[in-house]
């Protein structure tokens, strides 16, 4: 038996002994591994089976096992995924410090900083957001006005931050300041700032969907220790870029397939609605919608798992992660209005007799999904990215 | 040139080295001996032809008129992926050749259903490019394998084909056609179809030319009490559906192949123009509105060409997903192809409504190329419909 065969049959047995019964269950909102120095955990399995995982380094399978990642080849983690999926496993821990951070930090961090901060992300520990964008810093975000300056034995931040994703819940920011006024790019650096620092106040901003997850962010005199800089001074434009490469691909991905998942699939969904004629979906114009949508699914797919093997030989094309965010995003918009033609009115229902709540559930999720073209950079932004760095247009006036 | 280890691609996306060495190969054949000067002097001296014979007897001679023929009948057995390359780099240059009616449409139906005496005695004749053999399908001016009518009559072990056939492609320098008729059941069947081979001068046929937009050979098929004899069945009589079927979406990944090819030069021509052309003292290209369809366009192609490749990778491994796949492709190039060709044109502005420039070329094959084998609305009810909704 090959060596990636037996990692497969002890990964089952071993999944099959550690997974908790209720981990295998569609996951309630409120049940979201999320971690930290105050996690809730309403379902204590959840807490359980975090910790097993993470004994494994298996929360964040691929890091290397010097930091307590799991040290898995791209051929185990794959094998790991897949058995997972077998078992129908909720995720064991979500975390930004695992998804954006820490591939930051393997890359552009010190071994003391790697080995400081990595394991407990690992071990779901400690739970970190982002601080890039501020007010008056959207898609313009290297004109950030966040300061550090330079105390001697510390730095002293003052600034705003917005969109802090879960900043009211987190425990660590990691931040671009602005430690040098008189250049753009080259006058940004990479700083961690612990929350419990006095002078951060983070404030939830509610959202069209009626919910709060995002943040503004106040930093006022924080004093933040000079160890805490990553990559050189004045070199954090780089390690921003690369983090927003992850995070585009993360989003990239975001709610496929959600929603209508707990309806049967967008086209069962068409059936239930609008009949079947010899077992196609009945309304001709919906069904070329549907379809259309359908199509668009499987090609992106096929796009990903391209440009997969693609760049595993070694053959990037570059802003492969702009393409992704770009077409995901908007494809994701789009599959949420075609949900809410599906289900009409009674999607657009948000309490009311004799209703359904899953069916109730989808406005929500159309909201926020208008936010995917929007955050990691909006569409125009990726298109820019595309137009310049894969087109090489010539540029003009503006960005 | 042969495909001597017949090596299958180890990964679904990644080209193998030899398919590489055929992709290079097919790229200076078509730019250097057949550039899209040579359709413009096809269609200016209005050739009888309708193809330059030369140029298709040195891509013969290369081996690219035997890629999908195994070596045994002649060929060079590089698949269908190989093919695809080929295909590809002929899009570019809109290479008006045999390559598709006779060397892929008509190759495949052979090899899907012909018998040892049909393969052995035609397709070594189509491989060295000295015979051309077109295939008779549609009746109307849309796709529609499953309404075909051109009624054949059993009579003492033979048919009788009484009919008209429509868009034939290459049909009036094809020395054979292989001609779908209804020898069984009505309209709208899956079975009942019979694939007949006929030699050009056969008595009751007749082959009249017609003129297309994209000024690529097409022709007119009559057939009145044209008796086609057992041997020249292909396969089966009344059982024609799925060999037909299994060829035809091969063949439809196969023209989506050609389509990207042209996609690609439609696009990287008006990307140069993007950079060149300078109006209010800037180059256009750093208008951000034409910027960022330009990367829209770019995105649509890279979709593209994930789409293709697998379904030409697919289509090797003989996945029994291949009909699926091919509405996929078909579609989704059709679409790639009307956005680019159009977006192109525009770009490029009133220039591009000249004739001097070829963008107006490029747009009218990709329009033919739509309606070929199954428009994007036939193919997206095609998909819905194989994947049962």
């Amino acid at each position: 038996m090959s060596n990636l065969e037996t990692f497969r049959e002890e990964t089952r047995a071993w999944l099959e002994e550690n997974c908790p019964a209720s981990m295998r269950t569609p996951m309630p909102d409120e049940e979201q591994p999320w971690g930290g120095r105050n996690p809730s955990y309403p379902n204590p399995d959840t807490k359980v089976w975090m910790e097993r995982m993470a004994a494994r380094g298996w929360t964040a399978p691929a890091w290397p096992t010097e930091y307590g990642g799991g040290g898995l080849t791209p051929e185990e983690n794959k094998i790991l995924q897949q058995e997972l999926k077998r078992i129908n496993a909720r995720p064991c821990l979500n975390s930004f410090g695992i998804w954006m951070l820490g591939p930051a930090l393997l890359e552009f961090a010190t071994e003391e900083q790697k080995q400081k901060y990595l394991p407990p992300i690992v071990r779901g520990e400690i739970r970190w957001c982002q601080g890039y964008s501020e007010p008056g810093s959207g898609s313009d975000l290297a004109g950030l006005q966040t300061k550090a300056e330079d105390m001697g034995d510390h730095y002293l931040v003052n600034g705003q931050k917005v969109w802090t994703s879960y900043a009211d819940k987190a425990d660590w920011i990691f931040c671009l300041v602005r430690t040098d006024t008189s250049v753009k790019h080259e006058g940004i650096s990479f700083l961690l700032i612990d929350m419990e620092t006095e002078g951060v106040d983070p404030r939830p901003i509610k959202l069209i969907s009626g919910s709060s997850p995002f943040c503004e962010t106040f930093l006022t005199d924080v004093k933040v220790p000079k160890e805490n800089l990553v990559g050189e001074l004045n070199k954090g434009w780089t390690i921003a870029k690369r983090l927003l490469e992850h995070e585009r691909t993360m989003i990239s991905g975001m709610n496929m397939g959600a929603g209508e998942a707990s309806l049967g699939g967008m086209e069962e969904l068409a059936k239930e609605v609008f009949g079947e004629l010899d077992g196609m979906i009945a309304h001709p114009t919906l069904r070329d919608t549907v379809t259309k949508h359908k199509m668009d699914e499987e090609a992106f797919g096929l796009t990903l798992r391209r440009t997969g093997e693609l760049a595993k030989a070694g053959h990037g094309i570059g802003a492969e992660a702009s393409i992704f965010k770009y077409y995901g995003s908007e494809m994701n918009k789009r599959r949420f209005e075609i949900l809410l033609e599906l289900l009409g009115t009674n999607a657009l229902t948000t309490e009311g007799e004799g209703h359904d709540q899953d069916v109730m559930d989808i406005s929500p999720q159309w909201l926020r999904s208008k936010a995917n073209s929007i955050e990691g950079g909006t569409t125009e932004i990726q298109l820019n990215i595309i137009a310049k760095r894969v087109l090489d247009l010539p540029e003009g006036g503006q960005a | 040139m042969s495909n001597e280890t017949n090596e299958q691609p180890k990964t679904d996306f990644i080209l193998s080295e030899e398919q590489t060495m055929l992709r290079d190969t097919a790229k200076q054949f078509f730019s250097e001996q057949v550039p899209v000067a040579n359709l413009r002097k096809l269609r200016d001296e209005d050739s009888a032809d309708g193809i330059d014979r030369e140029v298709w007897k040195q891509a013969a001679e290369l081996g690219l008129a035997g890629i999908l023929i195994p070596e045994a009948y002649g060929g060079t057995d590089f698949g269908v992926t190989g093919m695809g390359l080929v295909m590809e780099e002929a899009g570019r240059t809109l290479a008006a050749t045999p390559l598709f009616s006779s060397s892929i449409l008509s190759t495949l139906i052979l090899l899907e259903a012909g018998s040892e005496d049909q393969k052995q005695s035609i397709l070594p004749a189509i491989a060295a490019g000295e015979m051309v053999v077109a295939v008779a399908l549609e009746e109307s001016g849309h796709h529609n394998p499953a309404a075909i009518s051109l009624s054949a009559e059993k009579k003492d072990g033979s048919l009788v084909l009484n009919g008209r056939k429509t868009f034939v492609l290459d049909g009036h320098i094809a020395d054979k056609l292989i001609i779908v008729a209804r020898s069984n059941g009505q309209k709208g069947d899956t079975n009942g179809l019979s694939l007949c081979l006929v030699d050009a001068h056969a008595e009751g046929l007749r082959v009249s030319r017609s003129k297309m937009v994209d000024s690529r050979n097409s022709s007119e098929v009559t057939c009145e009490n044209l008796t086609v004899t057992a041997d020249m069945i292909i396969g089966t009589i009344d059982e024609g559906d799925a060999p037909l079927e299994s060829a035809l979406d091969h063949a439809r990944i196969l023209l989506s192949a050609e389509i990207l090819g042209g996609v690609n030069e439609v696009f990287e021509r008006t990307l140069e123009y993007l950079k060149e052309r300078k109006q209010f003292g800037v180059p256009i290209g750093t208008f951000q509105a034409l910027r960022h369809r330009a990367s829209a366009m770019f995105s649509e192609i890279e979709i593209c060409k994930a789409v293709l490749t697998f379904a030409l990778s697919q289509s090797d491994k003989k996945s029994n997903q291949i009909a699926r796949l091919a509405s996929l492709t078909k579609a989704r190039l059709g679409e790639a192809s009307t956005l680019v060709s159009s977006e192109g044109l525009q770009m490029h502005g009133g220039i591009g409504m000249t004739d001097d420039v070829d963008i107006g070329l490029f747009l009218k094959r990709a329009r033919v190329q739509l309606q070929l084998l199954g428009d994007p609305s036939f193919h997206r009810e095609r998909y819905a419909r194989l994947n049962g909704y």
